[in-house]
């Protein structure tokens, strides 16, 4: 059987806030940042998405269907596409014809609800694998969740939600001295099957590319293609997992990432042993070796691969669980703004901006990192949030929500007058 | 390694940061074996001699054998004018000021050799004249002494280090801790800026008490960058207890402390107030301190309509200070231009939520503390209302906080001034 290599990118922009003052709280329920949001999203769009997508449909029909990927967009990205950039909806909805390529599930708003909320974790589900099955024909089989989040727990769920693999992290705490490079299953319900992410392959690309301090740089195609057949020795499939931006956003096309790109699948298909797989195909080539038990959530995140980047200090989990706590009742509203509201809301970004951990490490954090400290990140999130819940407050009056408490106080004065 | 080390003022005589931050650095180097010969221009007696010795200048005889100091002397006496220049203006030397003027305290002075210079210590009228009989008393006490390396600190004592080292060539280092446009904005006294530019440019070392002041120092003083280095100050609260204050209201406490001059921009402070008041009721506003903008600040208050709110304390002294940090809920430094500012870090300690300008030295060095623009009226008003209504925020700015400023230790800051002697000195023999 030959050798599998797995390409799978994630498309993300984030719907990030306005400078948003307490004394605009219950005045102007606005909260975005319209002209960042699409300056940022038209320059990420014509430095990244629409080169690298060309580039993409050049490679597979080069090398006539043997070149495939996968994407994983976000909704809130796909929401921005439209509203400010719809030709790259357009070049995606041109590779998916060419039928190498496999789009993936996720939640919505790439948000952090499989941590919190299965209900809204699977309503958000649902609503991105409708979007992608409107938008590109095909319904997702494949779950990746946000930040390739992942636990026992959370597989169980995928698995019910009749998804037949999903991605995570190939975490060493978890692996100890097993390989990235199979295929695993969870430990709940053994039909999900698991692809690991290999980080080290992955990140040689992704963040070291262009890091000329690095040992190795300069990276070259054919460089690369040796480090792939050292870690297929044994091994059966190497999962190169990257945000899609790398390409061009990330490292800049100057630094040669496009020429990298471009004569990657040439040099790899060169290996006769090799081919390129979507996450689906390796879910169904490969026999997975044992299963994987991941009682703690891990993700991809910094050196500690778990979800202190977006829940690690008071002030993430202080924001968190106020947006949370509006939950049953934006649902119970019906109210489509207050839904769209509570859902941007609960973008991942938002949490990280609130990240401690930059103060020690993490050139990455300041990178994508529109705040210049955590509190500043977490004063306007707050901010923004009070006047949600105000507005969430005044649509469903507090009796109309089923909650223990409020029943009690109802029936009491009842009884009394009964008498 | 021992050093002469020429200051104004030293624990417990103190009007300003100057004296604080000069005896926690002796004590730093102190423990890292550096001896410390610290002169000041008056002193008591009662200093804290535990890790340094005191010279009291006006304890020491001129010589007629300080021939040099002579054409020295001309330029001291061209500086010599000044009448008004205060840099630190509190409320008692300010009226003390306004009677001495009146009295034409202003004469001419002479230096007779061979007697002792009195020196009032303080930041007063006849500042110049002490500042260039500080310099006479200096040279004589270089050559009385045995050293290896001459420091400085603020314009007040340049002249006295310069003095010291034309006599004696050892290398000379000044500490700046506050420039002339920190204290005057643009309107600046040019006797007291020629006076520091001659100290930074003939000293061999200069070491800012921050970034900020460093780039102050290279932009409007001409220094080569390679000349300045930024030294963080710290802060040592040995002896400094916690305190227990029981309220009196319900409401929270939101609290500006320090001297109520341009440079601490009271201003933005009330402005923010005013902001914060028109949504959240159950605040009091607090300012601290005296100043010759506290008038306008009452008028402005007044003006606003908010004076039921916002109250005035004067000016504190001793343990107010501690029992002011007791009872706040908030601690805001707005200051527009800060060398340093160690009362944010007193405020930490008292685990107070703290937010400082950006504008400020101590930003620099602070992660756990709200930075925000001096003029930013809108941000600032924000952090007060975030830390008054999210509890998370306020929790956790005084939990890391509190060991943030615990981490700030003179010890490093010694280290580091103690490495620069260390290099002047070898350079000094070749």
């Amino acid at each position: 059987m030959k050798k599998t290599i797995c390409f799978y990118f994630q498309v993300h922009q984030p719907d990030r806030l306005r400078v948003y003052r307490f004394f605009d709280i219950g005045k102007d329920s606005h909260y975005y940042d319209d002209f960042a949001n699409k300056t940022i999203l038209r320059r990420v769009a014509e430095r990244c998405y629409m080169p690298a997508n060309q580039l993409m449909l050049d490679l597979i029909r080069q090398h006539k269907g043997a070149f495939k990927i996968a994407y994983s967009i976000s909704g809130s990205a796909l929401d921005q596409f439209v509203r400010y950039s719809p030709e790259v909806i357009d070049s995606f909805k041109e590779l998916a014809k060419t039928g190498c390529v496999e789009f993936l599930a996720e939640t919505y708003s790439h948000s952090l609800s499989s941590l919190i909320s299965p209900e809204e974790f699977k309503e958000q589900v649902i609503q991105h694998s409708n979007t992608i099955e409107l938008l590109f024909g095909k319904k997702p089989k494949v779950f990746r969740n946000t930040e390739l989040i992942y636990s026992d727990k959370i597989g169980a769920m995928v698995a019910d939600m009749g998804f037949s693999a999903m991605l995570t992290e190939g975490a060493k705490h978890i692996l100890g001295w097993k390989s990235p490079n199979y295929v695993y299953t969870n430990a709940i319900n053994p039909r999900l099957k698991l692809l690991l992410k290999n980080f080290n392959l992955s990140d040689d690309i992704a963040f070291r590319f262009s890091d000329r301090s690095w040992a190795k740089w300069p990276l070259t195609s054919d460089k690369y293609v040796t480090w792939l057949s050292n870690s297929l020795e044994k091994d059966e499939v190497v999962n190169l997992f990257m945000d899609y931006e790398t390409f061009g956003e990330h490292q800049s096309a100057s630094s040669g990432i496009f020429q990298f790109l471009k004569y990657l699948p040439e040099a790899i298909l060169s290996n006769s042993n090799f081919e390129f797989c979507t996450p689906s195909e390796v879910s169904v080539k490969h026999q997975p070796v044992a299963p994987l038990h991941v009682p703690f959530a891990i993700s991809w995140a910094d050196e500690e691969r778990d979800t202190s980047a977006w829940l690690g200090n008071e002030l993430q989990n202080e924001a968190f669980n106020k947006i949370y706590s509006a939950e049953k009742k934006v649902k119970a509203s019906n109210n489509a703004s207050l839904l769209a509201d509570f859902r941007k809301l609960q973008e991942s970004d938002h949490f990280y901006y609130m990240c401690t951990k930059f103060f020690s490490d993490g050139a990455v954090h300041n990178y994508f990192n529109p705040y210049d400290t955590p509190y500043e990140a977490f004063i306007n999130y707050m901010n923004v949030v009070s006047d949600f819940l105000i507005r969430v407050d005044k649509t469903v009056p507090e009796k109309e929500v089923e909650t223990g408490t409020i029943i009690a106080e109802k029936t009491k004065p009842k009884n009394k007058s009964k008498k | 390694m021992r050093v002469l080390m020429f200051g104004w003022e030293f624990p417990p005589h103190i009007s300003g940061g100057l004296g604080t931050a000069c005896f926690g650095l002796t004590k730093g180097l102190a423990n890292h074996g550096v001896e410390v010969l610290f002169v000041m221009p008056s002193a008591e007696g009662d200093e804290d001699q535990s890790s340094v010795r005191i010279i009291n200048a006006s304890e020491v005889v001129v010589q007629e054998t300080v021939k040099n100091v002579n054409d020295f002397l001309e330029k001291v006496q061209f500086l010599r004018v000044g009448s008004n220049l205060v840099p630190y203006l509190d409320p008692v030397q300010f009226s003390n000021m306004v009677t001495e003027q009146k009295e034409g305290q202003i004469e001419d002075y002479k230096h007779y050799f061979g007697e002792k210079y009195k020196f009032s210590g303080k930041y007063g009228a006849n500042l110049m004249e002490e500042v260039a009989r500080y310099a006479m008393v200096a040279g004589e006490i270089a050559l009385k002494y045995d050293f290896d390396v001459i420091h400085a600190h603020d314009w007040l004592t340049y002249l006295a280090g310069v003095a010291a080292k034309k006599l004696t060539g050892k290398p000379l280092v000044v500490h700046i801790h506050a420039t002339e446009f920190d204290r005057s904005g643009s309107n600046i006294n040019t006797e007291v800026y020629e006076l520091e530019k001659l100290g930074m440019k003939e000293a061999d070392m200069v070491i800012a008490v921050s970034n900020l002041t460093r780039n102050i120092v290279i932009s409007k003083y001409g220094l080569h960058p390679d000349k300045v280095v930024t030294v963080h100050n710290a802060v040592d609260f040995q002896g400094v207890e916690s305190m227990d204050v029981s309220r009196g209201i319900d409401d929270k406490i939101v609290t500006f402390l320090g001297r109520i001059t341009f440079q601490k921009g009271p201003e933005y402070f009330i402005e923010a107030a005013n902001k914060v008041l028109k949504r959240y009721p159950d605040v009091r506003f607090v300012m601290a301190g005296s100043g010759d903008l506290l008038n306008r600040s009452i008028r402005r208050v007044a003006k606003l309509g908010i004076s039921t709110r916002f109250h005035f304390t004067g000016f504190l002294k001793g343990t107010d200070v501690q029992r002011m940090f007791a009872y706040s809920d908030v601690y805001v430094m707005p200051s527009v231009s800060e060398p340093f500012g160690i009362s944010p870090l007193e405020a930490m300690r008292a685990n107070v939520p703290t937010i400082i300008s950006k504008q400020s030295g101590v930003a620099e060095v602070l992660n756990h503390a709200i930075k925000v623009d001096f003029w930013d009226i809108d941000a600032m008003a924000d952090a007060i209302y975030a830390l008054l209504s999210y509890p998370a925020i306020s929790q956790m700015a005084v939990r890391n906080g509190f060991d943030e400023v615990n981490s700030l230790k003179w010890d490093n800051a010694a280290a580091r001034v103690a490495d620069i002697y260390a290099t002047l000195i070898k350079k000094a023999k070749f």
